[in-house]
């Protein structure tokens, strides 16, 4: 399913903890063109629950979530 | 007849309200606890990154954090000296609430830390300072402690202020905190 998905940007916030993930991937949108999807890599346990948090306030979607042992892959489409 | 009148002052109403709820949030930050501040920093970069515009007011305890190590104010008295030896000389210094242990059990949680690669106190009023926190030091509690503006840290946008600020910007924020 996440193979569907380009991604147009990947970050590495592997070892990142909070608040420091959802910051750097709210700072990189920002930049972003709207349609464009940033896969962020993190290991941190609290993203599960901040990233869907954080997309749903800032109106953006996660489009996929991939977990591969202890990194999680989070597919983020910019939507404004 | 009164229809238009009426709209005008529906108009002018709903403008009120757009000014009386913005996306931001107010934080006092009272304690100078080490841990407190951390989460506070924690809060404050959070909620930027959830598209908020954050003001943090720093009152009592709380300001001697923001106190530069390698700055040193001249004309103090003998109270205001006695407070300046007395009170943690920056974010570097300051203690946790709890199981300080003479210095033993701060340090190890800044062992432990690092470890896990938790950003330090210093790290998150530098990412705050990025990200463009604003941050309002209360001028009655340096003036208390005979606190000076030059031995305070450099931080763009950083204000001496009164209650009144405060409370103009808590007004019109959907999140007050005290921490």
């Amino acid at each position: 399913m996440a193979e569907d998905i380009k991604a147009d940007i990947t970050m590495d916030l592997k070892g990142m903890k909070c608040p420091l993930p959802v910051v750097k991937v709210s700072q990189q949108v920002k930049k972003m063109r709207v349609g464009q999807v940033l896969v962020a890599e993190t290991t941190d346990p609290g993203a599960h629950a901040d990233f869907p948090a954080w997309a749903k306030t800032s109106g953006n979607e996660i489009v996929s979530t991939v977990r591969e042992g202890d990194v999680s892959k989070f597919f983020i489409k910019k939507l404004k | 007849m009164d229809v238009q009148q009426t709209l005008g002052e529906l108009r002018s109403r709903m403008e009120e309200l757009k000014d009386a709820n913005q996306n931001k949030l107010s934080m006092v930050v009272f304690s100078g606890d080490l841990d407190k501040l951390l989460a506070s920093f924690i809060i404050a970069t959070g909620a930027v990154a959830m598209g908020m515009e954050v003001v943090m007011f720093f009152t009592f305890w709380a300001t001697s954090a923001l106190r530069d190590k390698k700055k040193r104010a001249k004309g103090k008295n003998i109270f205001g000296k006695m407070f300046g030896f007395m009170l943690p000389k920056g974010a570097g210094k300051v203690k946790l609430s709890k199981m300080h242990m003479g210095g033993m059990g701060t340090g190890m949680m800044k062992y432990l830390m690092k470890k896990k690669n938790v950003s330090s106190l210093e790290e998150m009023i530098q990412l705050a300072a990025e990200l463009e926190v604003k941050l309002y030091i209360c001028e009655m509690s340096m003036d208390l402690m005979g606190l000076k503006p030059e031995e305070m840290i450099d931080y763009p946008g950083r204000d001496f202020v009164g209650v009144a600020k405060f409370l103009e910007e808590a007004g019109n924020s959907r999140i007050q905190l005290f921490i």
